[in-house]
């Protein structure tokens, strides 16, 4: 009697055995999401901003010059790279030597030392740093040449001497990562220090508002606005920070509501801590964003005279290029300027992994137990940030990004940063053009096009 | 985003000064709309078999010359309603024997691009795109007489800065509304009464909340009725003020984020989004100044 | 004591702002009245001395916004905002005060006469409120430090997400927020009541009449059982 055909997988060729097999659906990653649910009871909270594969700049390509035009020399022939935000209404508005500007990020979410640390490296650079949720430090003050204030529903640390300190106020509406959200810091990283600023109990988990206390919608906006520039007699800039959603309306909202600058932050843009799916479900990509809103001030006869500052997800020069290309002014970075001050640097992979993860994809943040010491409270973490060396980093990498940014604009045959137009680009996927309308490559053709 | 000014005249001498005391108020809410502006006034009404409405040449070329008398003229050969017409500028106000249905379709099919802005006995609706001033001086709101007016300026939120999305918005007859604020389930609300064959000229959604009370009235619903059932039915930020022959009509939604002040002496009531636009009035030193609390119903009698 | 008068229906509010913010501070003592102030926003916003200031009128929003050491009066009612922001001195507002009132307030001390209307003292981060009438809803909502006294009633949600603020009502409470609950009112907190009806021109009132509001601190850290009060 023979056995029934049935042979060890391992051995035999053209056996029974299936292999196993994830479904797309129900991945590793959501697996462990729910099991991670259902222990704790409470949804995932992470740092930084959507991880997802989106459409991005990387979709777009420069049209480098050829025969039909001719390409800048390099050295003697200057290629510009200067900006003047709030020329609307404030009576010194400010100069930047790049558009690359450093977006807020809070004392609290960041270390005392990673924000004289960002202060340094702007100031080398000729730029400005922002402030965050929770107030201006005398170290960020102390340090930052041009300082941008962040006004946010919360209103913790605001008060009106800082105000007068500033060079520029930002009120929030809202950040790509969790448009219609609020700040969040947890315990772990109210400090006393922290906590006196806010005025909040040490160690307890902040809540925070995620609508103004006192005005909400447009109308009631440039009101609000209005008092912010009788209060610092009309001197600073203002500007109105929104996440993008429905940019359109909403840059022609801030522009009807006075504004001088509006910055619009797309959905790659980072946070210390909010909800997993606040990130990553909640806002549209800055590729998406950018042509709407240049739209809406081009319609209201405003481009170039308010100025735009886009975010989310800048990375190199060729990045900052295609934002100014597609009508940006400016731009912000805030997740590359901590990478630059060294936030996820191998050099820490052993307690990366001691923390469960590894180099490049920590983004605990909120949890204030970060090695690099940059998203701590941590005094001993802290510690290892050396500010003057973390300040002379950012300013190199301020230095690419800038000359990088002019290399491709030489290439196009432009002067200045700012002559760089939406018909320099064409665009490698259908996403990408759908979004920007700018014609696929070898084509004069985008989706919706001649309708 | 907008202003809302709305003013009810007691004292029946003073009726005369409707327009001119309005003017100042829609001027005061000029930065709060900016877009565009708007009014409805209610008259004395027509006779029970007569009817008017308001219509707006503002999309025809040259609409400032528009030729009402000749419009006029071909509306009673066809149908013999004894129409007349009031005209100013690219506005005209119509009135006729009979059902207005009929003169609707005839306009339509025949002058599809004049728009009806209101239809009743009482009720003249006029609004256009420009700052409050501008659209005041263009149809002499100074000189407009009647017992009570709701009007509006504009900043455009989701919709269209054109003079049909401008606010009044009405409904039925003899019934306007004005809002400050942000619905944030209109399309909701169209699908919830596209099944009763109530159909929409607008994206508004603002046009929204209109069409959803009226419907409600229509019903049967008393406006204490319709209004309750609007608290429970609309979502959003607003504040609404709303017209009829007879009455003036406010509320607020629950969280009451959208501003509104009364100002009440024995001749007038005022309502504005902001005091400034009250500050002209007279006697406003000793008016009864409040805020309508939010949930509640306030109902003025003309 | 010098004392000036500016006619708002005359000078642009800019320039009398400017004024108050440049030039009074010189002045110790200086004592300012303005006229005509029909709603207008901004009056007196941002001063840093230790001025008076008299509106004659009805001010419209943001009055004595982020005020520091200045006593302003508005023989008036104000619009939205009142001293949102202060961070030290007094205001008083002799009639009703609009919505959010006081909002994020970090020093001094606000008297409202009349009704405040809703959030009265939200995100108050230390600053004294007293209101001689009532409240309206989610009044104290998000309070993190300070007082708030109500003579008269208040609405609906009160000291929601409250932290640490103390709220003192003498007539009903329509409902209570999350995370809010009645305390026992003791020596310390009768003290401070007593305290703040005094300066604030109720010193007839028997702070005794009063009951205290405050924090239950369940949401400090977030626990699943909580979720429905998010």
């Amino acid at each position: 009697m023979t056995d029934p055909v049935s042979t060890p997988s391992h051995s035999a060729p053209g056996t029974a055995h299936t292999p196993p097999r994830f479904s797309a659906t129900f991945d590793p990653g959501t697996l462990a999401e729910i099991r991670r649910a259902a222990a704790t009871g409470i949804y995932d909270i992470r740092g930084g901003g959507t991880k997802r594969k989106l459409p991005h700049f990387d979709d777009l390509l420069f049209l480098g010059a050829s025969v039909s035009r001719y390409p800048l020399e390099g050295y003697r022939e200057k290629c510009g790279t200067d900006v003047v935000l709030g020329t609307r209404f404030a009576k010194k508005p400010i100069h930047l030597k790049t558009p690359v500007t450093i977006a807020g990020m809070s004392f609290g979410a960041l270390s005392a030392q990673a924000k004289e640390a960002l202060g340094r490296g702007a100031s080398l650079a000729g730029t400005s740093t922002t402030t965050g949720d929770g107030g201006m430090t005398p170290e960020e003050r102390g340090q930052s040449k041009t300082l941008v204030y962040q006004y946010l529903p919360s209103r913790y640390g605001m008060n009106p001497d800082d105000l007068r300190k500033a060079d520029a106020i930002e009120v929030v509406i809202g950040q790509g990562a969790k448009p219609g959200g609020g700040g969040m810091l947890l315990g772990q990283k109210i400090s006393p220090r922290v906590a006196k600023m806010r005025c909040l109990p040490e160690g307890i988990d902040q809540r925070s508002a995620c609508r103004h206390p006192d005005w909400t919608g447009p109308d009631d906006l440039e009101i609000k606005i209005l008092e912010l520039r009788e209060i610092t007699d009309w001197e600073k800039p203002i500007y109105v920070k929104v996440g993008a959603t429905r940019p359109y309306y909403d840059v022609a909202l801030a522009v009807k509501a006075g504004a001088d600058v509006v910055v619009l932050d797309g959905m790659q843009g980072g946070t210390a801590a909010t909800q997993e799916v606040f990130i990553e479900h909640v806002g549209i990509p800055i590729l998406a964003a950018i042509r709407p809103a240049v739209k809406a001030l081009q319609d209201l006869g405003m481009h170039r005279k308010v100025q735009l500052i886009v975010s989310g997800g800048i990375r190199t020069g060729a990045d900052v290029a295609k934002a100014l290309a597609l009508g940006a002014d400016a731009v912000a970075i805030g997740t590359a300027a901590l990478v630059a001050l060294g936030d996820n640097d191998p050099c820490y992979q052993a307690e990366y992994a001691k923390l469960g993860t590894v180099a490049g994809a920590y983004d605990d943040w909120h949890e204030g137990r970060d090695p690099a010491g940059i998203t701590t409270q941590d005094p001993v973490l802290a510690a290892r940030l050396d500010p003057v060396l973390a300040g002379r980093r950012l300013a190199n990498y301020l230095s690419v990004l800038t000359l990088e940014a002019q290399t491709i604009t030489r290439a196009c045959g432009k002067s200045h940063l700012h002559n760089l137009e939406p018909e320099d680009l064409c665009s490698l996927t259908l996403e990408a053009s759908a979004m920007t309308q700018i014609p696929m490559a070898g084509t004069s053709w985008y989706p919706g096009c001649g309708m | 985003m907008c202003g809302i000014v709305g003013l009810l005249i007691k004292t029946p001498s003073l009726r005369s000064q409707l327009g001119e005391l309005m003017v100042p108020m829609m001027i005061g809410m000029t930065e709060r709309g900016p877009d565009s502006a708007g009014l409805a006034v209610f008259t004395p009404p027509l006779s029970a078999e007569r009817r008017k409405i308001s219509v707006f040449a503002g999309q025809l070329p040259n609409a400032s010359q528009y030729d009402w008398n000749g419009l006029v003229v071909s509306l009673n050969t066809a149908l013999n309603v004894n129409a007349t017409v009031q005209a100013q500028g690219n506005h005209g106000v119509i009135a006729f024997d009979g059902s207005p249905d009929a003169v609707k379709a005839w306009l339509k099919s025949t002058s599809p691009l004049l728009q009806v802005f209101s239809t009743g006995r009482s009720i003249d609706l006029y609004k256009d795109i420009g700052t409050p001033a501008e659209v005041a001086a263009r149809y002499h709101f100074a000189d407009f007489q009647g017992s009570h007016l709701v009007g509006h300026t504009r900043m455009a939120t989701e919709s269209a800065v054109t003079p049909d999305r401008a606010h009044p918005f009405t409904a039925g007859e003899d019934f306007c509304l004005v809002h400050n604020g942000s619905l944030s389930n209109p399309y909701g609300i169209r699908r919830m009464l596209a099944p009763h064959g109530i159909q929409f000229d607008t994206d508004n959604d603002t046009e929204a909340a209109t069409r959803f009370l009226e419907w409600r009235l229509r019903e049967g619903d008393t406006l204490h009725e319709a209004l309750q059932k609007g608290f429970e039915v609309l979502d959003g930020f607003y504040t609404f003020l709303m017209g009829t022959p007879n009455e003036l009509a406010l509320i607020r939604d629950p969280f009451a984020c959208k501003p509104a002040v009364v100002a009440e002496t024995d001749d007038y009531v005022a309502i504005a989004s902001e005091f400034r636009s009250l500050a002209h009035l007279p006697g406003v030193k000793h008016a009864n100044v409040f805020e309508p609390a939010p949930e509640e119903m306030y109902v003025w009698k003309a | 004591m010098e004392s000036l008068k500016f006619d708002l229906a005359a000078t642009p509010l800019r320039e009398v702002n400017q004024f108050l913010h440049k030039e009074a501070p010189a002045k110790a003592g200086l004592a300012v009245q303005i006229d005509n102030p029909n709603g207008a926003h901004a009056i007196a916003a941002g001063l840093n001395a230790a001025i008076d200031v008299t509106i004659e009128g009805h001010a419209g929003y943001y009055a004595a916004g982020m005020n520091q050491h200045a006593t302003v009066t508005i023989n008036g009612s104000a619009g939205t905002g009142v001293a949102e922001n202060m961070m030290s001195g007094k205001v008083h507002v002799k009639g009703f005060a609009s919505n959010a009132a006081g909002a994020t307030a970090q020093g001094g001390l606000l008297v409202i006469d009349g009704d405040a209307g809703l959030r009265c003292a939200i995100s108050l981060k230390g600053a004294d409120i007293v209101v001689g009438g009532s409240v309206g809803s989610f009044s104290a909502f998000m309070a993190q430090a300070g007082n708030l006294v109500v003579l008269g009633d208040a609405g609906e949600a009160l000291g929601d997400s409250l932290y640490e603020a103390r709220l003192y009502v003498r007539g009903s409470v329509k409902s209570l927020g999350s995370d809010c609950e009645e305390k026992a009112l003791g020596g310390t907190e009768l003290e401070i009541l007593s305290d703040l009806l005094v300066r604030s021109g109720h010193a007839d009132i028997d702070p005794t009449t009063f009951k205290l509001y405050g924090s239950a601190r369940t949401l400090y850290n977030f626990h699943v059982d909580n979720a429905g009060a998010y």
